[in-house]
């Protein structure tokens, strides 16, 4: 599936739902569904820090593509990292550049875009963002 | 005291719903909503007589200036200070404390010095004094406090010494709502000739503050959580104190000469109000005291104290529910975890059902630090708020417990 079917699958996910509390308890149940991560992982390397909750985001380089695990201390932004994940991980680090997430506007969640929810959406778009750039110009400088 | 559909009526903003549910704003800790008078006094200032302060010959400005000072009288009544010359003008109480640092320790404050706060201090409270003591070579101490959330008296005054320039606490601390006993501290400081700052963000707006029966030294809060506008505050400083003090900015209006050789200092308090001031908050604020006197400091307190012992009483009985901070000597301030639910959450729920609150460290990161914990969601309550919001949080947090548990 591309980015973009994903993206509609997940809004037709949030679409049944009228009331903020669905909405909360979906997001609730893929927090908890959100495989576990392995404890390693969860260190101040991998932590985006913020004031509200604290998101631990690590990716994995395999072959061409990258591969994110992601975890929260708290069940609703779990679930959050969780959408986010399903959208972007296992993707090249082009497709993830050029992905224009529209999902987040269309479910609802746009509030946590703003600037000054320091740990929300916005820095973990921006992170993943920042990992596929990363190694969209180490995979460049290497000899083919 | 007016009834209290009177008194919401007053506040435009109460009456507005969102997500489609009433409003309950219980985050008045951060910020307090707007009587109409306060938001037409600041409306008039600029449909009708916007002018620069102190500077004009012209009839705006001669009445923008007027307001102005009416509105430091204004002030200087509602604290009870002694002079119109003792209440500066800032942007808010970090706006304060930060003079008050810069100043008093470019005068006073040398090598191996100590200047003493709680652990129950606002960052505002903590970061300016280190700012300093980093400049100055000098060290911050830091008076303890105990598992209930009270500083611990004796701790105080075994921390004064020779060394102590000056004790800097807050009245109420904003995280956990403590009271803390400023007259026990303002005393023992005294008697050693060391001069006190009381942080008042979080105490003027609860009761009657008088600065002379206190007799601190220095006095700093905000217009916002008085139901002023943002953007403006106040220090007040004893005139022998201020009188000693260098300015901390410079600029225009805190002049009396200027050459490029030399400049002399205006006289107090107008040597501490560099450029133009926020007049129309001044003003708004002014309005914004006069508002809570007609009301009355007294049955503020009183309602306030109900209402903190309403929500007690509700939200003890919730199962899982553990108080931070829980002396007898309160402000109407509930900060709360339940169970093991994240204070996000918490907080995020009970957005979506119309209940403001407030989650996190609320800048006071070393009390949550004491309690062993990495927040908390705060509910503060004032004079507009009723039982039935306090209903709707406790019926909100069970929700919370029902979906997270």
């Amino acid at each position: 599936m591309t980015i973009n079917q994903v993206q509609d699958m997940i809004i037709d996910e949030f679409l049944v739902f009228d009331d903020w509390m669905d909405k909360y308890n979906l997001l609730i149940d893929m927090g908890k569904d959100l495989p576990v991560v392995d404890p390693k992982f969860k260190t101040k390397d991998f932590l985006i820090e913020g004031c509200q909750s604290k998101v631990w985001l690590h990716p994995e380089f395999r072959g061409e593509k990258i591969f994110f695990l992601a975890d929260s201390d708290a069940i609703i932004t779990r679930g959050i990292v969780g959408l986010l994940i399903r959208v972007l991980s296992d993707r090249t680090p082009e497709e993830i550049l050029a992905a224009d997430l529209y999902f987040i506007d269309k479910i609802g969640l746009r509030q946590n875009l703003s600037p000054t929810r320091s740990n929300g959406l916005l820095s973990m778009v921006r992170q993943i963002k920042l990992y596929a750039m990363a190694y969209k110009s180490t995979s460049k400088s290497k000899p083919s | 005291m007016k009834n209290i559909s009177g008194i919401r009526a007053d506040f435009p903003l109460l009456s507005r719903s969102v997500y489609g549910k009433p409003l309950v704003y219980l985050d008045n800790g951060a910020t307090t909503q707007k009587p109409q008078c306060v938001i037409d006094a600041v409306d008039e200032v600029y449909k009708s007589y916007n002018a620069n302060i102190h500077r004009g010959v012209h009839a705006l400005s001669d009445k923008a200036s007027e307001e102005y000072e009416n509105a430091r009288e204004k002030v200087r009544s509602f604290i009870n200070a002694e002079k119109r010359e003792e209440i500066v003008f800032t942007s808010g109480t970090t706006g304060s404390i930060n003079a008050v640092a810069f100043s008093f320790g470019e005068r006073f404050i040398n090598k191996g010095d100590e200047v003493i706060v709680s652990h129950l201090e606002h960052h505002a409270n903590i970061v300016p004094w280190q700012m300093m003591c980093e400049r100055k070579n000098a060290k911050l101490r830091v008076i303890p406090i105990n598992d209930i959330g009270e500083v611990l008296l004796d701790e105080y005054l075994k921390l004064l010494s020779s060394k102590t320039k000056l004790i800097a606490v807050t009245q109420v601390s904003n995280a956990i709502g403590t009271i803390l006993p400023v007259q026990e501290i303002i005393d023992a400081a005294h008697s050693r000739d060391i001069p006190v700052l009381i942080d008042g963000a979080q105490g003027i707006q609860h009761g009657i503050t008088d600065v002379r029966k206190m007799d601190c030294d220095f006095y700093v809060f905000s217009g916002h959580k008085i139901y002023g506008p943002a953007g403006i505050g106040i220090l007040y400083g004893r005139e022998k104190w201020l009188a000693e003090l260098p300015p901390y900015q410079g600029g225009g209006d805190m002049v009396a000469n200027v050459t490029f050789e030399k400049t002399t200092y205006n006289e107090l308090p107008f040597r501490f109000e560099a450029g133009t001031m926020n007049f129309p908050g001044a003003i708004g604020l002014g309005t914004a005291l006069d508002y809570v006197s007609t009301i009355g400091m007294e049955d503020i307190e009183i309602r306030e104290q109900e209402l903190l012992s309403y929500a007690n009483d509700r939200l003890t009985g919730i199962s899982g529910l553990r108080i931070f901070g829980n002396s007898v000597n309160k402000i109407s301030i509930i900060s709360f975890l339940v169970k093991d639910i994240h204070m996000y959450d918490t907080g995020m729920v009970l957005d979506k059902l119309g209940i403001a609150v407030r989650t996190g460290t609320h800048c006071a990161q070393p009390v949550m630090d004491r309690f062993g914990i990495p927040g908390t969601v705060r509910a503060s309550f004032c004079f507009y708020n009723t039982k039935e919001e306090i209903d709707i949080l406790g019926t909100g947090i069970e929700k919370v417990i029902s979906m997270f548990a």
